[in-house]
């Protein structure tokens, strides 16, 4: 606790000089003239107009904007930060006309609207982009309701302001009943030019992290954990050039946190009425900010992820990354409430106040402190004493005359409570790169003629009694019923894009993550997510799998797939209506939120069961995450980490459906 | 006498960060030996199985295949683009002794290419004593070292200018120490080769105190230049900075120099001084 004491202090002297909380006032200085507007219906104070109907003007320009005391220039939409909430009805379809009034190109996406590709909004992939005067028109049918968003996707324009909400509403009643219904919005603004932060990060990766381990935290060590534990605990950071307080690229160093595009101290303020439920609809519109988001002395009853209904579930607290959405039901009985989303790496927050009317406030909390990435985030399942060939409770003593030289890659992942005692005769002399490391429970009673001479470079260390008796050997369609466990790094991971690989990563999805482990409070996990019954539509099995790793450098701040930059990758191509499993394995330390266009992503357990049904999957350190997907439209899409640094850095990918 | 003696007081401290400096390669390769996880982590050779990145591909790429935008690929991301940056880790002047140091590098290039070029005198008397300017090809060897290629050019206010084809490597040793190691190839059979490690020990978040050594060796004698074979001279740093901004750093610092062999017994026969103590104040900054 002593470290964590100094950190949480070392922290506070920083966050006092570098935590801009901005101005009371904060958001747009002058606002654009109302004809700008297209159906300009009520404003709420700090939030931003609503549009709704079928056709819709958006004009995208610059604004002047000051959120920490400076005048700096905004790319905004209609002249607001957040852009206009689009209240939009399932079913119908929509007319989007988009101007673009700025000197260069832009673009907008509709993130998580399933439509055609043309209609994606990414520029060089989907369409040219909207050059400079043009006015592009969207046209496309909502298929579906729910929370969603709407973003720049040209360069760091949303970054410097280009987002907003999209409400579906459904087509039937709404079957979420709420007397409230607030968007809260969170995104980050930096009153530097996004480019020149990037510049900065090419040259010293660790710019904005005033966390640094120092001198001062390994003393503190060195009295609780002895000289030895002290430097055991840095031993691995060390030798591998790794820092463990590595959480996020930008701090509140640059950045200033925003709600519904107001500054802490701005205080975006919402209204209930006591008794009468609220449905507050959350979203990560931020460039490069996850955040961890609680109501004290609410809990959160979250009814829906990703705008898709999921079987209500309260936590205290939840953590979700650019891109993601949550919408929350909550029954405030009080006359105020803070909202607080501290960002991850606890430099700062954004904050907001719920309330019975306008101007209370409620108590804001600390920051909580700051912690250090542990050996989980590093290497993943890492379990020493699991290593080597200590194969317990299997008896192989009379296996005969089996031959499985037809075998490979096999993933025998999920085998539990084995029973070897009447194989003969085996021959496994050609089985390779096979992966035992999760059998548990079989029964091999009927295996005969066995012979294991030749194996090599297995791994049977977690196998428990294992039952083979009805496998088919050589059938290799069964190894789909569940995800792959075995890692296969690609061949261009072992170069100077890749700073470190997993060998040994994690597949249980109920980590909350670093800095909400055993914090006290009820923090939702992606294993607590179940998409309501006729959310996941398609439970055919998939037909084949696809992995790919998050990867990176840190010291050369370079992001990559499998190793590659997107300038160097070719597109992952898919078919049109196959069911395909997609494995992310996150070879990095940092936590990335990854979102597939175009189609949804289907997250399912490590047992290979349907959990729930999102657009942005956010992979933690070290783990190694399964969902399956059926593309329904053709053409090309994007696929890219959601940290618009990480995107632009290279950690992307197109689809080709086809 | 008595800033010397001070001075004196710090040089232990020096040298056991260098001694540590030196041996971090080996301990680290040791190390990397003992404990299989770390080298399989990082670096290492492609297995002859590794998964083909471009499997999934079905033949596509960015600019060909159903779907593709006609014409040249318009998007481009950051991995395409080039960055640059000057930094002056060491501009300083001793007023005493009315010298100074300069020593710059810039660099222009994608992630994995850069032009770099690496800039570094002395001035003594107020006059530009000598420079050594390397202007080099870094191209990634792994994802913490360059290799570098290309030349030096050595310029002396008293002696002789040398020309050199330079080969090197740069980058960030395990446990954080800052490595850039150059062999040179000169006229008529010269050689020479240059160490320079660094580490930075954060005392806290702005305050940071630096060692740095460096040490040159020539393979024969320059008589000219002031220079014997083997080992010539070493220069040992301790040098506290306080970050104003990451990008702009005062600092205050000791270094020690020492020359050997023949070089040495040149020193002497000029009357110049064989070991030197002074304290510095300089800055590092970039941009």
């Amino acid at each position: 606790m002593k470290q964590d004491e100094s950190a949480f202090m070392s922290r506070q002297r920083f966050s006092r000089r570098l935590f801009v909380k901005g101005l009371a006032a904060g958001g747009i200085l002058s606002a654009m003239p109302k004809l700008l507007y297209a159906n300009t219906n009520d404003t709420r104070l700090g939030s931003a107009p609503v549009l709704s109907g079928q056709e819709i003007n958006l004009v995208i320009a610059e604004t002047p904007v000051n959120f920490t005391g400076v005048t700096r220039t905004a790319t905004t939409i209609n002249g607001s930060i957040p852009a206009p909430t689009l209240r939009l009805r399932e079913g119908d379809e929509v007319t989007i006309r988009v101007t673009n009034r700025l000197m260069v190109p832009t673009s907008i996406h509709w993130h998580g609207i399933i439509l055609p590709y043309e209609m994606d909004g990414v520029p060089g992939i989907s369409f040219r982009g909207i050059a400079p005067q043009e006015t592009f028109v969207y046209r496309f049918t909502l298929k579906q309701s729910g929370t969603y968003w709407y973003h720049s996707h040209s360069g760091f324009q949303e970054m410097t302001g280009m987002y907003g909400a999209i409400i579906v509403e459904p087509r039937q009643d709404e079957s979420i009943k709420a007397g409230q219904d607030h968007v809260i919005l969170l995104s980050d603004w930096t009153d530097e030019d996004p480019m020149s932060v990037f510049a900065k990060l090419k040259v010293q990766s660790d710019f904005y992290n005033f966390n640094q381990p120092v001198v001062g935290d390994f003393l503190k060590d060195a009295s609780t954990l002895g000289t030895t534990g002290a430097l055991e605990k840095r031993k691995m950071w060390n030798q591998m050039r790794m820092s463990p307080t590595d959480l996020a690229d930008l701090s509140a160093a640059t950045f200033t946190y925003l709600m519904n595009g107001m500054t802490p101290a701005g205080n975006w303020n919402g209204l209930f009425n006591r008794g009468e439920q609220v449905r507050l609809r959350f979203i990560n519109g931020s460039s490069n900010s996850f955040y961890d988001v609680r109501i004290p002395g609410l809990s959160l009853n979250i009814v829906q992820a990703d705008g898709q209904s999921v079987k209500p579930v309260s936590v205290d607290e939840f953590r979700f990354g650019p891109g993601e959405t949550y919408d929350v039901i909550v029954e405030p009985e009080e006359d105020a409430y803070c909202i607080f989303a501290q960002s991850m790496d606890r430099t700062g927050y954004a904050r907001g106040t719920l309330s019975v009317r306008p101007g209370i406030v409620a108590a804001v909390p600390e920051l909580d402190p700051v912690e250090w990435l542990d050996m989980t985030d590093m290497m993943g399942a890492m379990d020493h004493s699991a290593m080597g060939h200590d194969m317990k409770g299997m008896d192989h003593s009379t296996m005969k005359g089996m031959d499985h030289s037809a075998m490979k890659d096999m993933d025998h992942s999920a085998m539990k409570g084995m029973d070897h005692s009447a194989m003969k005769d085996m021959d496994h002399s050609a089985m390779k790169g096979m992966d035992h490391s999760a059998m548990k429970g079989m029964d091999h009673s009927a295996m005969k003629g066995m012979d294991h001479s030749a194996m090599k470079g297995m791994d049977h260390s977690a196998m428990k009694g294992m039952d083979h008796s009805t496998m088919g050997h050589g059938n290799r369609s069964n190894s789909l019923a569940k995800p792959s466990q075995t890692v296969r790094h690609a061949s261009t991971e072992y170069g100077p894009s890749v700073d470190m690989r997993v060998d040994t990563p994690r597949t249980n999805l109920d980590d909350p993550g670093i800095g909400l482990r055993n914090n006290g409070r009820r923090v939702l996990t992606l294993s607590d997510l179940r998409s309501a019954t006729g959310v996941l539509d398609d439970d055919r099995a998939p037909t084949r799998e696809i992995e790919l790793h998050l990867t990176g450098n840190m010291e050369r701040y370079s992001w990559s797939i499998d190793g590659l930059e997107f300038g160097q990758s070719t597109p992952i191509s898919l078919h049109h209506g196959e069911r395909v499993r997609v494995i992310l394995q996150n070879d990095t330390m940092m936590t990335h939120p990854m979102h597939l266009h175009g189609m949804w992503s289907d997250i399912e357990s490590e047992e290979g069961d349907l959990l729930v049904r999102r657009h942005t999957i956010s992979v933690q350190p070290a783990q190694r995450v399964s969902f399956l997907t059926t593309p329904h439209d053709f053409g090309r899409w994007a696929w890219h980490c959601h940290l618009l640094f990480h995107m632009d850095a290279g950690m992307f990918r197109e689809v080709v459906v086809s | 006498m008595k800033s010397i003696n001070f001075i004196e007081m710090l040089k232990p401290l020096a040298i056991i960060t260098t001694i540590a400096m030196s041996a971090s390669p080996i301990l680290a390769s040791a190390a990397s030996a003992d404990t299989q996880t770390e080298a399989k982590a990082q670096g290492g050779e492609a297995p002859a199985n590794a998964r083909d990145p471009h499997a999934y591909s079905d033949g596509y790429t960015l600019e060909k295949g159903p779907y593709a935008l006609a014409g040249p690929r318009q998007l481009k991301l950051a991995d395409e683009h080039k960055f640059w940056a000057i930094q002056g880790d060491r501009i300083e002047y001793n007023d005493e002794s009315e010298s100074g140091v300069f020593d710059l590098l810039g660099w222009y290039g994608t992630t994995y290419d850069r032009l770099t070029i690496k800039l570094e005198g002395d001035i003594a008397n107020g006059r530009l004593e000598e420079s050594q300017t390397d202007i080099l090809w870094s191209h990634a060897y792994n994802a913490y070292f360059d290799t570098q290629l290309g030349i030096r050019l050595d310029q002396y206010d008293e002696g002789i200018d040398r020309q050199w084809l330079a080969v090197g490597l740069q980058g960030l040793a395990p446990y954080w120490f800052e490595l850039d190691m150059t062999a040179y190839l000169g006229e008529s059979g010269r050689t020479a080769l240059s160490l320079e490690a660094e580490y930075e020990l954060l005392l806290s978040q702005q305050w940071i105190l630096q060692p740095r050594a460096e040490m040159s060796f020539y393979g024969q004698d320059d008589i000219e230049n002031g220079l014997g074979s083997g080992l010539t001279d070493t220069a040992l740093g301790l040098r506290l900075r306080y970050e104003i901004t990451r990008q702009f750093a005062p600092y205050i610092g000791v270094e020690w120099t020492s020359k050997f062999g023949e070089t040495a017994d040149i020193a002497r026969a000029a009357d110049n001084s064989v070991r030197d103590a002074r304290y510095v104040v300089g800055v590092k900054f970039w941009f």
